[in-house]
């Protein structure tokens, strides 16, 4: 086995075997996949408890208009507000008290909703929605025009723009770009979070290979070059497996989970939809809510995967092997991981930047901060994936791709000059122009 | 015949010259050693000869070919700066360690099996470095520096850390792998353990080589022209100093220094006119005076 190898494996799997990597490797999907379904569970009990309410309504005007449905109850009562505020016994029989003082038609203000507790959204907005439907189709009917209700009904209109992408062969997509703009910053994050994590894992296994003297006895086998690129790749290694580990694991889980409770969650879902159809004005009809959820479906199957992985992959690896073997130079020349700090900063600052002018490319994928900070090496990774979710010209890409290799290349050389001499200097408090000298070695 | 030869080597750093002009040359199956100051330019010398630093000018012969980096294979090499990876343990990593020397998977465990029952270590097979002592971990430093049989084993400071019954281990080691037909090359300050182990030796001081040669040679020549004379009764001065006497049942000890033109038996015929003779010895200066005297000039 060749020497470099043997260093890989020995960073890999010292690496891999950790505890806290397996840990986190393994709770990290289940925590996600946790509170997805801690929410789903949390969205289903509040359903199943039937809530009364009593309406007090003085204008005896609205009697049919508040339905009950498998939430609320409501329950008319002529007893003077006051009379039930002060009925000290059965106050936990009802949630909330509603009392409408003067016609809706008038004073749009009249209604009231009392309650011991704040009231929730959910039963404001099905008050208020049933409230308003009636209302508006007595105003409708006060102008005595024949079928105007179902003129209205026509001229409602809910339009949603959809995006259709031409590709070269004049091809149509569908797209989002909404789905675009969250893949974009989604995987982008990633690799900010994976250069940022690891890069910082490269600078601390230097630094302890230095504190603990192993350094030199390896190095006497190994060329110092050596040593750093398989510490490099071999770390790079263990970002990739524990990203493709969460990958699979989510999904695995998810799927498992929604196999087992399919029916169920279907149900529930479809019941919910109805549920809000029938709440009025602010929710869409549940025939509509299916289409947009339908053109998702089609926009997320319109996006280029095979080009989106690939291109993760490799600003992935071109980042973190541009910022890695950095990371690399600077654990060489510090004595302990306290000093790391002072020289990381102008490291991570890149990183910071890109990340914001990540976000600023999102708004506007094709200005020139996106293009060229896009292009730029120390901000292309991250920035280059916010963009390609909305089509990026080949050609950028190329050029983006091939400074990038370029650059990391140029890093690497420089960090290996400043390694091999840095990594056999032991108790010397190193400047930025001491470093600058070994460059020159 | 020569394994190492070291040729006019230069080294500059940054604001100062750390070799200048450095050659020596190491004799197959001896033991040389590396003398001289903190700073003198030993550590240097030695990365350079493990082919860790390159020098500016000059160069290194092995079997008087040019070194190169493949040749560091058959180099063992325990630094100053020396230590182990703390989480791990300590049979992976000596077997790691064997492997880069180049040594297949098997003939390492092989080699480390037999080094682990030598020095009653084989329990410490699966044990963390951290659970180890410094000493013990020394023990393993050396087992794996050695364990790939190489022609030349550089030892930078070897006793430096080492307690008394260690550094008694390690010059036995040393001593018995010289017997198997290895050179070593060890830098030090320890002046007793190179009177014990070395047959020749460099004192390198400020960057340059001071004193070289063959030890007992070195001694020969820094002589003082002073004897031991054990006498039956007190010796007068006549002719010569006379610097310490002492009594020990009846036996007077005193040490003399002679004219330099005249010879030792001379000196003893004088001595004899004067009492009965029990013992006549050269007093030769141990290589601690000599360090001494030549880097303090």
């Amino acid at each position: 086995m060749s020497k470099i190898s043997l260093i890989i494996k020995r960073e890999y799997s010292t690496r891999v075997m950790k505890k806290s990597f397996i840990l986190l490797t393994f709770l990290t999907p289940l925590l996600l996949v946790g509170m997805i379904a801690l929410i789903v569970f949390l969205g289903q009990i509040k359903d199943d408890k039937i809530k009364k309410i009593i309406v007090v309504d003085k204008t005896k005007l609205y009697k049919e208009v508040l339905k009950n449905n498998e939430s609320y109850i409501f329950q008319y009562s002529d007893e003077k507000l006051e009379d039930i505020k002060n009925r000290k016994e059965k106050k936990n029989e009802y949630v909330a008290l509603l009392y409408i003082s003067k016609d809706l038609r008038i004073d749009s203000t009249a209604a009231v909703l009392y309650s011991e507790k704040q009231v929730n959204l959910e039963l404001k907005t099905y008050v208020s929605g049933l409230l308003n439907k009636y209302i508006e189709q007595q105003k409708l009917a006060a102008y005595n025009i024949p079928d105007l209700k179902e003129m209205v009904e026509k001229s409602n209109s809910n339009i949603d723009i959809k995006t259709i992408k031409w590709d070269e062969n004049g091809k149509e997509k569908e797209g989002s770009a909404e789905l675009a703009l969250v893949i974009g910053m989604i995987t982008a994050f990633i690799i900010y979070m994976f250069i940022v994590i690891y890069g910082a894992q490269v600078m601390s296994g230097v630094v302890q290979e230095k504190t603990n003297r192993i350094v030199e006895v390896v190095i006497s086998s190994v060329k110092p070059f050596e040593l750093m690129m398989g510490k490099i790749i071999g770390i790079a290694m263990v970002g990739l497996t524990q990203f493709l580990m969460w990958v699979v694991l989510t999904v695995g889980i998810m799927f498992g989970l929604s196999s087992a409770f399919a029916q169920n969650i279907n149900l529930e879902s479809v019941e919910k939809m109805q549920k809000m159809g029938q709440m009025g004005m602010q929710a869409a009809p549940a025939s509509e809510m299916t289409a947009s959820i339908q053109q998702l479906i089609t926009a997320v199957n319109g996006l280029d995967y095979v080009q989106l992985i690939i291109m993760f992959i490799l600003y992935f690896l071109g980042g973190y092997l541009l910022y890695a073997s950095l990371f690399a130079a600077i654990g060489s020349a510090v004595d302990n991981e306290t000093d790391t700090q002072q020289f990381s900063m102008p490291i991570m600052l890149p990183i910071i930047f890109a990340i914001y002018a990540g976000i600023f490319a999102a708004e506007n994928p094709d200005g020139p901060l996106a293009f060229w900070c896009s292009i730029i090496p120390f901000t292309s990774p991250i920035v280059m994936m916010v963009r390609l979710p909305f089509d990026v010209p080949f050609w950028q890409i190329a050029l983006s791709l091939s400074i990038l290799v370029l650059s990391f290349i140029g890093t690497t050389w420089m960090a290996g000059k400043i390694y091999r001499t840095g990594i056999l200097m032991y108790g010397k408090k190193v400047t930025w122009k001491e470093m600058w000298k070994w460059l020159k070695y | 015949m020569t394994l190492l030869e070291v040729e006019n080597v230069v080294k500059q750093f940054a604001g100062h010259r750390a070799l200048d002009g450095v050659s020596l040359t190491v004799p197959e199956n001896s033991v040389y050693g590396l003398l001289g100051p903190n700073g003198a330019g030993k550590t240097t010398l030695i990365r350079i000869i493990n082919c860790i630093t390159a020098p500016d000018s000059g160069e290194v012969r092995l079997n008087g070919k040019r070194m190169t980096p493949e040749d560091i294979q058959h180099i063992g090499y325990l630094p100053e700066e020396r230590g182990l990876y703390k989480k791990m343990k300590i049979g992976e990593q000596a077997l790691y360690l064997a492997q880069l020397k180049g040594m297949t998977k098997a003939d390492a465990k092989k080699a480390l099996k037999y080094w682990f029952e030598k020095f009653e270590i084989q329990s410490w097979w699966d044990k963390k470095v951290e659970d180890l002592s410094k000493g013990m971990a020394q023990k393993v430093q050396f087992i794996t520096t050695i364990l790939h049989e190489p022609k030349l084993l550089i030892f930078d400071e070897p006793f430096s850390g080492f307690d008394p019954v260690n550094a008694d281990l390690l010059k036995r080691e040393i001593l018995e792998l010289r017997d198997k037909g290895a050179t070593i090359i060890f830098s030090t300050h320890n002046m007793a353990t190179v009177e014990d182990l070395c047959e020749n030796i460099s004192l390198v001081d400020k960057s340059k080589i001071v004193l070289q040669g063959n030890v007992d040679e070195i001694r020969a020549s820094h002589a003082t022209n002073t004897y031991l004379v054990k006498s039956a009764k007190k010796i007068e001065a006549a002719g010569f100093e006379l610097k310490v006497v002492s009594q020990k049942n009846g036996i007077f000890e005193s040490q003399i220094k002679k004219d330099e033109k005249e010879t030792n038996n001379e000196l003893l015929q004088r001595l004899m006119f004067q009492t009965e003779i029990i013992a006549f010895e050269e007093i030769l200066p141990g290589m601690n005076d000599i360090f001494i005297k030549t880097v303090s000039k």
